[in-house]
């Protein structure tokens, strides 16, 4: 793993994953260690995203790294038309581990192919995004003591939202039972729900919300926008079926918590987050821990 | 007499590639991918031939033309019953089936709009997969969506 840039869940196999949320619990007990001194990361943000550069940036000076970077391309040579390539190559004279966010599709696995220092993939448009996948499996291990068996439910745009999808496939390798709660027209796309099927896992697609609550381990709650919907009409008529209410947690098990990726708007009302089983905001913290596990592990210090 | 006006049909060439057993509505996609419109060699072809095993057929006979192995691939994605046959003074030189390849790179246009391979200068790289039906999909080295067989665009 030493060296090797992390674009998309599927480059790591379940040991893999186990191995860096293992590291994680680690460095959730100790987060300062001076395990990066000298070394420089950057941290390439193309498209603004406040809360993932943060938790990055926390992660690496925590570990007593430096960073370079930007929080967005306007400032910088990109917004001249210069091509991700040569920014690239240009970061990579630099830095010893390049973190990017990008907002086109792809361009994370092209910069691994480019550039000569790993790369972790903070976000590639609509595709990937590996290291919130690795926070909620570990946020999912953490609350639940295993990855394993679980019943996982997963609300709302199942079609678009790319955490569900990594999700999806990274526990089709932990025995996972999948429930799918979403309008007709956002269901998982089949290239997703391919991963279930070659695990040979059960599946079931559901368009009523409150039946699997009481079966769930797991709640994964996701937003569902009103611009996935060319009719109007047809958002107006889903938008409210897929909100968790406090009181539609009655039946559910003592065990089960809510996850979210965050942020929210109102798919979760705010009656919930008093719940010991809302488990949201602590999800977004062992993202930092997470992050040092993998950055530690690329840059073979740990 | 049946048999030899049957071959008449389309005309015999001395030395070149005769490529057979194309599905008849795929002709002219294979037709494009080979750059035929801008070849200066005789070009022969029929369309809705009839064909005992697939119907109807087409088949395309290119003068003093031979392909590589990568252009066989290419023409597997749209004509993967084809035949290509080498023809060396009349006599047939060597005859393969073409066959679909697991990968291919730079043949096809992504669909995804917002892929890297559509946005920057970088050659497409695609797995090739069968879905349940037997059709084929292009699943994107990058952006890892997948191209079904009717939204596919070939360079
Ligand atoms: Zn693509």
């Amino acid at each position: 793993m030493k060296n090797r840039s992390l674009v998309s869940i599927n480059d790591y196999s379940k040991d893999e994953i186990i191995r860096i949320l293992d590291l994680a619990e680690e460095f959730e007990k100790q987060p300062r260690q001076n395990l990066l001194d000298g070394r420089v990361i950057a941290s390439l943000f193309f498209e603004p995203s406040t809360r993932t550069r943060l938790s990055f940036e926390t992660a690496i000076q925590q570990l007593g790294g430096n960073v370079i970077g930007f929080a967005s391309a306007a400032s910088t040579s990109v917004s001249k038309g210069e091509s991700l390539k040569d920014t690239i190559l240009m970061v990579a004279n630099y830095s010893d581990l390049i973190v990017m966010r990008h907002p086109v599709e792809g361009s994370a696995r092209y910069a691994s192919e480019v550039s000569r220092v790993p790369i972790i993939n903070a976000g590639d448009g609509a595709n990937q995004h590996p290291t919130q996948c690795l926070l909620d499996l570990y946020s999912i291990r953490k609350t639940q003591g295993t990855l394993d068996n679980l019943d996982v439910t997963f609300v709302g745009d199942l079609k678009y939202g790319r955490t569900v999808h990594s999700n999806v496939i990274a526990l089709s390798k932990f025995n996972t039972r999948f429930h799918l709660v979403s309008p007709d027209e956002l269901k998982l796309p089949s290239a997703v729900k391919r991963h279930i099927k070659e695990a040979k896992l059960n599946y079931e697609q559901y368009t009523d919300f409150m039946e699997v609550i009481p079966k769930s381990d797991i709640i994964y709650m996701t937003r569902i926008q009103r611009e996935r919907f060319p009719d109007p009409l047809e958002y107006e008529k889903v938008k409210n079926a897929y909100i968790l209410e406090n009181a539609m947690l009655e039946n559910s098990k003592p065990n089960v918590r809510i996850l979210h990726p965050l942020p929210r708007v109102n798919e979760i009302s705010t009656d919930v987050d008093a719940n010991p089983k809302a488990y949201y905001f602590q999800q977004a913290l062992n993202g930092v821990f997470v992050r040092q596990a993998l950055i530690a592990t690329i840059m073979g210090v740990k | 007499m049946n048999k030899k006006r049957k071959e008449l049909i389309v005309s015999a060439i001395s030395n070149g590639t005769v490529i057979d057993h194309i599905p008849a509505e795929n002709v002219f996609q294979v037709f494009k991918m080979l750059d035929l419109d801008k070849t200066s060699h005789q070009v022969y072809f029929g369309t809705n031939l009839e064909s005992k095993k697939y119907g109807r057929k087409g088949i395309i006979k290119i003068s003093d033309t031979y392909y590589k192995d990568e252009v066989i691939n290419k023409i597997a994605l749209v004509a993967p019953t084809a035949t290509l046959i080498e023809i060396r003074d009349y006599e047939v030189f060597s005859k393969v089936s073409v066959s679909i390849p697991q990968t291919i790179e730079g043949i096809a246009k992504c669909f995804n709009p917002n892929c890297v391979t559509n946005k920057e200068d970088v050659k497409t790289k695609f797995e090739v997969l069968t879905d349940e039906n037997g059709q084929l999909k292009l699943a994107c080295h990058y952006c890892e969506k997948t191209t079904t067989r009717k939204n596919m665009v070939f360079f």
